[in-house]
């Protein structure tokens, strides 16, 4: 039943970071788009996120109480030493979250919504730049449980080259994905075209920060290359993504939608597949080579077990309904068009 | 400040901003269905017009009710690490539920405020249910985790560990039911005067008379009849209260002394110095019977608890009077409503009724507020009771002074946006809603 719960937990993450991270890069391209073109961009983006995003978000959630029911251990010790960038990210979670629906549900459209607009846009690109401080701070054996005063224990535990390039590279790809994700639900040429452009540049900027992970983890004496490149699913996994990466620039002149978001999201999940696979079932490396794992600092079995049932439980009632809402609005959209 | 205040000022407060929030993210849907159904039976515009005026109320309060929900989670262990490593797997269960049930809201909502005119109606009024259904499971569950830290179960707790986990049990732990059925009577009743009272409000004012008065009549009657049966309920966790939490209950009552034949303390200034309440209305033998069903009965004091597991008595005691005085103001108006509502229809056309409505608006809230006071503070030292102390969960990192400033800053803003969003949509009902028949220009949502 462990694995069960491992599996889930894997899932909702990659699942957060492919429909959350959609969302988060819609307000990221929102950020990034002239002001002539601000007000499509806005309304391309609502039409496509606005049924979902309750839901995207629900992603983040369900990976949060797997954490701190199954594996309490990790759970208390990542909420102690990363306080603070899981404070600022939940601070980018709560701006975002209202200031979206504020500004679609304010009975009156005036400056309001320019206030609106800008705490949306900013939160979209801080709260996954600092989801990515956090997922780097966990493997980059920064966090120490021993570490006297308030700098070791709670700031140089996440402050570091690493994470932040691990940010800029979570930000970068959220981007991405929300960019191929948005070609397929503009109805003209010229958005779906803007939007092309737009998957290209986050495309670039996501290589450009992928090279700068690399670069910190070299600094910082952190194996990333041999994780990676050191087993056969790394190796193969990569070749794959890489693969998809050309095609995708191939497919994206096209402009086909759903090859492009196929290969978009194969891309993400193998960079998490490699990225964990090694580490597996280590989750959080600590200063002086111990960890925690998922397998070593679960928690009680018969929790493990209910736990379990109540995911998969869960899921029979869920996914059905999630399935059937993003076809029934993805129809309406196609039909629109 | 000190830290440790700080960390539970910031979750007083959290929890004080989600509570509102998540009361009418689960009532509110109800009110919004009921009217989706006159409209899908009469076809009468006005019906139709309060559930989208409604409905995007809901879509406000449940994004705001959703985020700081979220907060909630991780503040769990942002600010009490050493209560979540081991409480976690043990009263995790409900969450891991709650999960589920708010997802399926989150999805059902998607389908209802996007989904007018795209589904057949009455596929669309279920999910309107389904959202209501699913927010009032979550409320259930997330109550029946924080009963667990009430009265703990499903576990031994043997020289510091915690032993012998079942989960189950500890969801099923015995204060669940009194406490759930408590918050969502309340939740009805609060959120039922709060809407008709600002219903009542424009009524009074005299605008759009037709579609404020039918909202006010949904929104009354499921407030009244819960502001009804909330006396009941209240009764059955006393009751529980008495048996489990002797020390929270002599807290609620400022009762010093054990004694038989135990007077209800009506209002006073509890000293706990002197062990005595001052200018307070006493009643013989209530207290006992209220608590163990028998006016003889001998109700534990504090005296009876050592000092150090004692609860903060004033705080308590004032909440639960305050909490206790509104429910029976409450009472009584909903008991003149239904008094209005079958044998003196006149009333319901006459101003002072509307007026009553308008001063109670906000009175279902504060009691809320003032009950989670009591159950909160009233447990204290303990966190989870009799087992750890508050004070050994909270995180060591130093500083949460500012990390409480900065939520408050963070909270106080979303208050003043909401209330100002809230005051925009009112304003605007007579311009979207108020049309007359089949010309309106109303969009999809």
């Amino acid at each position: 039943m462990l694995y069960v719960v491992n599996i889930y937990l894997w899932a909702s993450i990659l699942l957060y970071l492919l429909l959350g991270g959609a969302d988060f890069g819609a307000g990221i391209l929102e950020l990034f788009t002239t002001e002539a073109n601000r007000s499509r961009t806005r309304k391309t983006m609502y039409k496509a996120i606005g049924p979902i995003w309750e839901a995207n978000h629900m992603w983040l959630i369900i990976a949060i109480v797997i954490l701190f029911v199954g594996y309490p251990a990790i759970y208390s010790t990542m909420s102690v030493h990363l306080h603070i960038p899981l404070t600022v990210m939940l601070m980018g979670i709560i701006a975002r979250g209202t200031a979206f629906t504020f500004r679609h549900y304010d009975a009156v459209v005036d400056d309001m919504q320019t206030i609106y607009n800008r705490i949306f846009t900013w939160s979209s690109l801080i709260t996954p730049l600092f989801l990515g401080i956090i997922a780097g701070s966990a493997v980059a054996s920064t966090i120490d449980t021993n570490a006297k005063g308030f700098l070791n224990a709670y700031i140089f535990s996440w402050l570091h080259w690493f994470s932040i390039a691990t940010g800029c590279f979570t930000a970068a790809i959220c981007a991405f994905l929300a960019a191929i994700y948005l070609i397929g639900e503009t109805d003209n040429d010229t958005d779906k075209k803007r939007f092309i452009a737009k998957a290209r540049s986050a495309n670039i900027a996501a290589v450009i920060s992928g090279a700068l992970v690399f670069a910190a983890a070299h600094i910082q004496n952190i194996p990333l290359a041999d994780w990676i490149f050191g087993n056969p699913v790394g190796i193969a996994a990569i070749t794959a993504a890489t693969i998809s990466l050309v095609s995708l620039w191939y497919w994206l002149s096209k402009g086909k939608t759903r090859v492009l978001r196929v290969l978009a999201g194969f891309q993400v999940s193998m960079i998490l597949l490699t990225t964990t696979y090694t580490l597996y079932p280590r989750i959080v490396l600590l200063k002086g080579g111990t960890y925690l794992s998922l397998t070593e600092h679960a928690g009680h079995m018969k929790t493990i077990e209910t736990l379990a049932w109540a995911l998969l439980l869960g899921s029979i009632l869920i996914l059905p309904a999630l399935f059937y809402l993003i076809y029934s609005f993805q129809k309406k959209t196609e039909k629109s068009l | 400040m000190d830290d440790f205040l700080a960390a539970r000022s910031q979750m007083a407060l959290s929890l004080g901003f989600h509570i509102i929030f998540s009361c009418i993210g689960m009532v509110m849907p109800f009110f919004m269905a009921v009217a989706h159904y006159y409209w899908l039976k009469t076809n009468k515009d006005v019906y139709r017009n309060i559930t989208k005026a409604w409905s995007k109320g809901v879509a406000i309060f449940f994004a705001t009710g959703a985020v700081s929900g979220t907060v909630l989670s991780f503040e769990l262990g942002l600010l009490w690490p050493g209560f979540m490593k081991h409480a976690g797997p043990i009263f995790g269960m409900p969450f891991s539920l709650e999960g589920t049930a708010f997802f399926i809201e989150a999805i059902a909502l998607g389908f209802f405020l996007y989904g007018w005119n795209r589904f057949n109606k009455w596929f669309h009024w279920v999910t309107g249910v389904i959202v209501g259904i699913s927010g009032l499971a979550s409320g259930i569950l997330v109550v029946s985790a924080n009963a667990w830290m009430n009265s703990p179960a499903g576990f031994n707790f043997i020289n510091g560990q915690y032993l012998n986990i079942d989960p189950i049990r500890a969801m099923f732990n015995k204060a669940w039911f009194s406490q759930a059925l408590h918050m969502c009577v309340a939740a009805f009743a609060a959120t039922g005067f709060a809407v008709a009272g600002i219903h009542a409000l424009m009524i009074i004012r005299g605008k759009n008379i037709l579609f404020h008065s039918k909202a006010f009549t949904i929104a009354a009657v499921f407030g009244a009849l819960a502001a009804i049966a909330q006396p009941l309920s209240g009764d059955i966790s006393a009751k529980d209260v008495a048996k489990r939490q002797p020390a929270k209950l002599a807290a609620m009552e400022a009762h010093f002394h054990t004694e038989k034949k135990a007077p209800l303390v009506i209002g006073g200034i509890p000293d706990e110095k002197e062990q005595t309440v001052k200018y307070a209305v006493k009643i013989p033998g209530l207290l006992s019977f209220m608590a163990h069903g028998n006016f003889n009965a001998e109700v534990k004091g504090l005296d009876s608890i050592p000092p150090e597991n004692h609860p903060p008595v004033a705080v308590t005691h004032y909440a639960f009077q305050v909490m206790v005085g509104l429910g029976m103001i409450m009472l009584c108006i909903a008991v003149i409503y239904f008094i209005a509502f079958w044998k003196k229809k006149q009333w319901l056309q006459s101003k002072w009724l509307l007026r009553l409505f308008v001063f109670a608006t906000p009175l279902g809230f504060i009691a809320v507020e003032a009950g989670w006071t009591v159950t909160e503070v009233g447990r204290q030292p303990w966190i989870i009771h009799g087992i750890m102390r508050t004070s050994e969960a909270v995180t060591p990192m130093p500083g949460i002074v500012y990390s409480f400033y900065i939520f408050t800053a963070v909270y106080f803003s979303l208050a003043c946006i909401v209330t100002f969003m809230l005051y925009r949509q009112i304003k605007m009902v007579g311009k979207l809603y108020d049309l007359p028949a089949n010309t309106s220009p109303l969009t999809d949502h």
